[in-house]
């Protein structure tokens, strides 16, 4: 290994000494570092921490990542397009069907091919089903962090039965690789519109116990309003995007103002947005959004139409030369590819802007000057995946 | 959905046979009623004829005021994107123009293209790679994409403008040999990760970043990964990601 210079030999070695040591405090002359992570509960997987401390202040924190990098933009130059969705998937796991759309989208806007009717609305289902199975999550986890412990058994509890309904349409609860080039691979099962409506009362009624349970909280009001601020200036030019960005009270919405190949123009929806931008704002809006998406499945499941799921596209996937950019509004927010064609049976380059990197960038702005157990409750409101920045 | 009516069946029927007939490239881009839901879906609109997209038509207007010479090329993908190219020298520049003038506020993303051909190919009828021993394929001629190209890397970002609901892709040729271009963290604080990760996996230095440390690879990490001459060992030792190595069962020939 060579070590270009004197500085880099020093980083490496204070690397090395870090990880054997963690969750270690060191003290020195001016202030003190913690350490948090890279096993941290507070981080879903494997981010690091490290913030210097003057007494109970950050001055300035550093996330470190990389601990879970996949090189899926690698990856995805030697599989052919139908082998893509099934690494896609992997990068937001906990809303793994939302992943497919936007890369199937942009390789259909490369090929001219649209997907029937019916398929586009069982997409948007899905697409919103793995909203609530996502955020259902974060709701309970936000809680959890600040210290109240049965919201995350409620929601581990109800999102059984979001993560049931999507399990009996495409045969995984995780990882569905559903979504086909021009379709879906199959068609809904007989009987599964009753069931998710079921499921959808289940939904609304945990909707209803959160927002009874934790929102009034005085101690989740203590620990959360005025703590995290990000002002809109700031949180667009960090490219923040879906609920956080929603939260520091810009009315944007992909969904609504750039759809791309899903319905939801045929659904009468609202934008949620709260004007604070603090970690409670977040919350508010990502819970005001999980019953949204039951609205909206609600409506869809009514009209779906009849037809076919599949569109008329070649057995071997060819896509035309060109470029395009197609992003999708994920539960963790804007998630899109930007796929380069040569005309192969592979993809020249792809790009992919996953939400939770812009969303973990503003870290070490939103973290200084904060006080060290507001550092948990920041994290648990910005809501990342960790599979979603390291991609 | 317990039973499937009759004239159910039937209407499934003809949109089946509708989707099938809008596949020829004939002129009807009429949309389609579904009546069972009572509303409106648009079938992809197959002719031939160019569309226009006025608003991308008018905001490349307003660019090319602001820009002048500035702009080399332009591209727009009828209701896809708008992609604009300008040399490197004018890349925060133009970052700056976006935000200011076009109310581009929104910094969505920001990467690189080396358009170089892989030198390792892939014989894409076998569905294998070019043996890795073998000596490289020689050099193709590279071909550029939307707006066209001069050098093997490409700068691409992306901003957004929310009031005026559109994106635009601006790209930038780098030097072949010292791919360097001003960092846009002035401009657009969200840059600064970015350009950190273009930096370790493409090796294009950002002048005046702050902090141009590794953000996903170790420290002594040789080699810049994404670039297409660095090669993706596992492919080199494994075949085609796909092809299942099947065994001959007991008694079967081989």
């Amino acid at each position: 290994m060579s070590m270009t210079s004197e500085s880099d030999q020093l980083a490496y070695i204070a690397s090395q000494a870090a990880d054997a040591r963690v969750n270690v405090e060191v003290e020195t002359d001016e202030g003190m570092t913690l350490n948090l992570g890279p096993q941290h509960p507070a981080t879903h997987g494997t981010l690091r921490i490290i913030a210097k401390l003057d007494g109970e202040k950050v001055v300035a924190a550093e996330p470190i990542m990389g601990y879970m990098h996949r090189g899926y933009e690698k990856l995805t130059e030697v599989r052919t397009y139908p082998q893509v969705t099934t690494l896609v998937n992997r990068i937001d796991w906990l809303g793994s069907f939302a992943n497919e759309v936007p890369f199937i989208l942009a390789a259909e806007q490369l090929m001219e091919v649209e997907a029937p009717p019916r398929a586009q609305w069982i997409r948007t289902i899905l697409f919103e089903l793995s909203r609530i199975a996502n955020v259902c999550l974060f709701l309970g986890d936000m809680a959890v962090q600040i210290g109240a412990t049965t919201p995350v058994f409620y929601a581990f509890r109800d999102r059984e039965f979001v993560l049931n309904q999507i399990e009996r349409v495409t045969g995984g609860r995780f990882h569905p690789n559903f979504d086909r080039i021009g379709g879906l691979k199959d068609d809904l099962p007989k009987g599964w519109i009753e069931e998710t409506r079921g499921a959808l009362n289940r939904m609304t009624d945990f909707c209803d116990e959160m927002e009874e349970l934790v929102l009034g909280n005085e101690i989740f009001q203590a620990r959360t309003r005025g703590i995290g601020t990000i002002p809109s200036d700031v949180a667009l030019a960090y490219g923040l995007s879906g609920a956080n960005l929603r939260a520091s009270g810009i009315d944007w919405d992909i969904r609504r103002d750039a759809n791309v190949g899903l319905v939801y123009d045929q659904v009468d929806w609202k934008v949620w947005t709260h004007p604070d931008g603090d970690s409670f704002a977040r919350f508010w809006v990502r819970l005001q959004e999980t019953r949204e998406a039951c609205n909206i499945i609600d409506q869809l499941l009514g009209t779906i139409p009849s037809g076919p799921i599949m569109a008329k596209v070649p057995r071997i996937i060819k896509v035309p030369p060109g470029e395009a950019y197609v992003a999708t509004e994920n539960p963790l927010g804007e998630m899109g590819f930007y796929v380069v064609s040569k005309g192969d049976l592979t993809p020249f380059r792809v790009k992919i802007r996953s939400a939770s990197f812009s969303n973990m960038s503003i870290a070490p702005w939103v973290l200084k000057d904060v006080f060290v157990p507001d550092i948990i409750s920041i994290l648990a409101s910005l809501y990342f995946i960790l599979g979603d920045i390291d991609r | 959905m317990s039973e499937i009516p009759e004239h159910l069946l039937k209407r499934a029927q003809a949109a089946r046979e509708k989707a099938e007939s809008s596949q020829e490239p004939t002129d009807n881009a009429s949309p389609t009623k579904e009546t069972n839901s009572q509303t409106t879906v648009a079938v992809a609109d197959e002719s031939p004829i160019q569309e226009i997209d006025e608003k991308a038509e008018e905001i490349l207007e307003r660019i090319s005021k602001g820009l002048g010479q500035k702009l080399i090329s332009s591209h727009i993908a009828p209701n896809r994107g708008l992609w604009i190219r300008v040399s490197s020298d004018d890349w925060r520049e133009t970052a700056q123009f976006l935000r200011d003038q076009l109310d581009c506020r929104f910094f969505d993303w920001l990467s690189v293209i080396d358009w170089m051909p892989s030198p390792y190919g892939r014989e894409l009828e076998t569905e294998q790679d070019v043996d890795s021993q073998a000596e490289r394929i020689e050099d193709q001629p590279i071909e550029w994409g939307y707006t066209g190209g001069k050098t093997r890397f490409q700068l691409i970002t992306r901003v957004y403008s929310i009031s005026l609901g559109i994106g635009v892709m601006v790209k930038a040729d780098l030097d072949d040999h010292n791919p360097r271009a001003l960092s846009l963290i002035p401009v657009y604080p969200g840059a600064n990760w970015h350009e950190r990760e273009a930096r370790e996996m493409f090796g294009v230095t950002f002048d005046e970043h702050p902090d141009l440390r590794n953000i996903y690879l170790p420290g002594d990490f040789e080699g810049h990964p994404l670039r297409k001459d660095y090669p993706l060992l596992s492919r080199r030792i494994k075949p085609w990601p796909g092809i299942v190595d099947v065994e001959a069962m007991p008694g079967e020939e081989k």
